[in-house]
């Protein structure tokens, strides 16, 4: 009886989330003003009704795309009762409207968590954040109403729907986008936190306790969301490339430097008590950056492959609220930030200056980031040259901030507090260097000799890893035993600095060592490509639920034994009259063997591009270790403990093993 | 191989204009370089996909030359072949292009004019970064530890009330 009402019941509940976010905003905060506990008391509930409320209302959307009720026209235009139910469910988020409602679900989803982990934080503190996240919500979730309505219907619902881009139906995709969300998101409550303590003039070491889990977990998802794009962008779009420097990768990158910035910068506060003020602005200015991303996305004034959106007017909507949320936070820093007084003491050479180095070096590089990508904007706004930047430009100009970076950060991680000496501190790092260095000579030994890169890289990616492991040595005390013991914090410093090291090491080896065969082969014949034999067995046509595809079938030897059997595919999809690329990749620790099936010649042939791709994987499982790092932090008992802080028996338990 | 011939330049501009803003070319992802196009020379062919990579398809949306699809890529393709079988320079092949399709077609834009301010942002905010962080970590070597702060009346209640527990 109800089913007909969902959509509208979705509608409903949406309109009831404005309208508790703006009490949210409101109530909470003149509580604070006024010292009334119980109107502050109200913000966490508010914050979980509002998620409730949204939660519906995206279940609601969620159920006419599984249904293919294409009465609705977001369904209508993005959907098709053939398509798997996988890609019906990922339909939801795969346009623009769906997006910007996981969005808002993230976001008060985020701040109903207060509610839940959020019970030893100060009342004032925690009304002051979850204020601001409804502001941040009220404002979004008007922006979706106003412009971006997913439940509109259609006078006259269409037999069938209209299709997804065949390229983001794909399992890579489908998740890309919530993870990316969640980081994007999630650096909301680190500018939360940082916009309460402007209004309550303090920032001190319980402070950067309290911001570090939800920046340490925004940056988790952040660092998978960015993978996977990267990992989707290699089996699919046919190249086998990585990164494309392209306009939206770079709108995710630049929130996850200043994130990782963020995190380093905050150890300080909590530890030391100093760069208050910095950790303050980096706060701001990631979730600045996460909105940047979002208006570069999602108004498609740099066109680029994502840009699904190009309506001007919810361009200019998206540009307001960032300039009200951004310009609005920076002002109040300017008038606050003098009262922040930094208190620790440190020499030039101490842990400290080490994270100053790293949080200028991340800093730069996403300036660096942000001035490439816009500059095109600029350049033919202020000068009138219509002009490029890619990769080209950002290789050259990013790159060596993150050499500086890999090269500095094995010394900083082991340097002791406010002094240190130099000289002793690296001294248990000589077998990390030692181990680097022999690498880059493996490296070199088995090169052709032609490029510096493949060196370079296994140089460094062995010094990080290998500093890595000394770190956790030191840590330990030298002794194996209490290697176990160590809080997981430790742990998950060392895998995220390892898991850079595995990365670069992967770029590194894989730009210097692709190998490329294109050509065409005839059914039956062979050919060899970095000491692989490839035969061409077959090439069959084959139907999917929703395309036709052509599809080759090659056998893979080496020295005679076989390796595998790849099937290629090439797509196309009718409804949305697209073809794609389906590459065949036969993954491996030290090698990925890929191969794209192109179109039929003339002579009876296929056009076939053939790679072997060395340490490709290492890129992505670098990636995960990075994030795996950041999930055993955040499972450190500081945190659990800091959650659970009203017990005392169990804090004060906890106060002596931390240091 | 068989080369084929240059198309006048006014040709490619044409046909530029007349495919448009492609819809979508980079999502129609097919192969780029086709094998007809390869060179028999595995240096020159070598030469050709550096430079490739370095040049914008002109009617996509931000894919090289290499990588693109478009029909006027491979022309593109074909053309920085052409030049380069014929003895030019990378340099040569990458004027002989932006001089028919404008600076837009260079994906590293060149140091001149206002492109300075781009390649000097980088380096510029590095040095700027390093004076002020050199200026805060003077400071935090000289001033002492001040004395902590007064606990405010909300604070001692608290601690009070933990002390209580």
């Amino acid at each position: 009886m109800l089913a007909p009402m969902i959509v509208e019941l979705g509608h409903f509940t949406l309109v009831l989330a404005l309208m508790l976010a703006a009490v949210q905003v409101v109530v909470p905060f003149w509580g604070a003003a006024r010292g009334w506990t119980g109107w502050m008391a109200l913000a966490a509930p508010l914050a979980t009704l509002q998620f409730a409320a949204i939660a519906i209302s995206f279940a609601a959307l969620t159920w006419a795309f599984v249904t293919s009720d294409f009465s609705v026209k977001l369904v209508f235009e993005n959907s098709h009762t053939l398509k798997p139910m996988l890609y019906k469910v990922a339909g939801v988020w795969g346009n623009h409207e769906g997006s910007m409602l996981l969005w808002v679900l993230i976001l008060s989803g985020f701040g109903a968590s207060l509610h839940g982990f959020g019970s030893g934080l100060p009342l004032r503190l925690k009304a002051h954040v979850l204020s601001v996240q409804g502001l941040i919500g009220f404002a979004f979730l008007a922006f979706i109403l106003l412009t971006s309505n997913p439940f509109l219907r259609l006078a006259e619902p269409p037999f069938d729907g209209q299709d997804m881009n065949p390229l983001l139906q794909d399992p890579g995709l489908a998740f890309h986008p919530p993870f990316l969300y969640l980081g994007y998101v999630g650096l909301s409550m680190a500018f939360s936190f940082a916009v309460a303590a402007l209004i309550e003039g303090r920032v001190d070491a319980a402070w950067a306790r309290w911001v570090r889990p939800w920046t340490l977990a925004a940056w988790v998802f952040l660092t998978i969301g960015i993978a996977l794009g990267s990992w989707w962008a290699y089996y699919e779009l046919g190249w086998g490339g990585f990164w494309f420097w392209d306009p939206v990768e770079n709108a995710s990158f630049m929130p996850w430097l200043l994130a990782t910035a963020l995190l380093h910068s905050a150890i300080v506060v909590e530890k030391r008590e100093a760069l208050k003020n910095w950790t303050i602005l980096l706060a701001i200015l990631a979730f600045g950056f996460s909105l940047i991303g979002t208006f570069l996305v999602r108004s498609g004034v740099i066109t680029s492959v994502h840009a699904f959106a190009n309506d001007p007017e919810r361009g200019i909507f998206i540009l307001g609220l960032l300039a009200f949320f951004v310009g609005g936070a920076l002002t109040l820093y300017a008038a606050r930030a003098g009262t922040m007084e930094a208190k620790g003491v440190f020499s030039t050479v101490s842990r400290e200056s080490a994270l100053v180095a790293n949080n200028l070096l991340l800093a730069v590089a996403a300036f660096v980031v942000f001035t490439g990508t816009l500059w095109p904007l600029v350049a033919e706004m202020a000068f009138g040259r219509k002009l490029s930047v890619g990769a080209p430009f950002f290789d050259k100009a990013f790159t060596p901030f993150m050499l500086i970076l890999a090269v500095i950060l094995p010394l900083g991680a082991i340097l002791p507090w406010k002094r240190a000496r130099l000289a002793r501190a690296a001294r248990p790092l000589a077998g990390a260097v030692a181990l680097a260095l022999a690498l880059a000579a493996l490296a070199f030994a088995l090169g052709t000799g032609r490029s510096a890169i493949a060196p370079v890289a296994a140089a460094l990616g062995g010094w990080l890893v290998f500093g890595a492991m000394t770190d956790l040595w030191l840590r330990a005390g030298r002794r194996p035993t209490r290697l176990k013991r160590l809080p997981r914090a430790d742990w998950g410093r060392a895998f995220a600095h390892g898991g850079l090291g595995i990365v670069m090491t992967g770029i590194g080896c894989l730009t210097a060592w692709n190998l490329e065969d294109i050509r065409v082969v005839k059914p039956g014949e062979s050919y060899d490509l970095g000491g692989y034999s490839f035969r061409l067995a077959s090439v069959d046509e084959v139907r999917g639920p929703n395309y036709v595809a052509r599809r080759a079938e090659i056998a893979v030897t080496r020295d005679g034994a076989e390796v595998g059997t790849m099937l290629p595919e090439k797509r196309f999809y009718p409804v949305a009259g697209m073809p794609t690329t389906e590459a065949a990749i036969l993954q491996g620790s030290f090698r990925d063997l890929y191969i794209a099936l192109g179109d039929p010649q003339a002579d009876g042939g296929y056009a076939v591009r053939t790679y072997v791709k060395p340490f490709a994987n290492w890129i992505w499982a670098g990636a995960l270790l990075m994030a795996f790092g950041g999930i055993l932090s955040l499972s450190d008992r500081r945190y659990r403990i800091a959650a659970g802080a009203r017990r005392p028996a169990v804090a004060a338990a906890a106060a002596t093993p931390a240091e | 191989m068989r080369l084929p011939r240059i198309l006048p330049p006014a040709f490619l501009i044409a046909l530029a204009v007349s495919l448009g803003p492609a819809p979508a070319p980079l999502l129609s992802s097919a192969l780029a370089v086709q094998p007809d196009e390869v060179l028999g020379d595995p240096v020159l062919e070598a030469r050709a996909r550096a430079i490739s990579a370095k040049l914008r398809c002109p009617v996509c949306q931000g894919e090289n030359i290499d990588e693109s699809n478009a029909p006027v890529s491979r022309e593109l393709r074909l053309v920085v072949r052409e030049r380069l079988t014929a003895g030019d320079s990378d340099a040569q092949v990458i004027d002989y292009i932006v001089d028919r399709f404008g600076e837009f077609v260079l994906f590293e834009p060149r140091a001149t004019g206002a492109n300075l301010l781009l390649w000097v942002a980088g380096p510029a905010m590095l040095l700027l970064g390093l004076g002020g962080a050199a200026a805060y970590l003077r400071r935090r070597q000289r001033q002492p530890d001040g004395a902590p702060a007064p606990l405010s009346a909300a604070e001692e209640a608290r601690i009070a009330e933990l002390m209580k527990e």
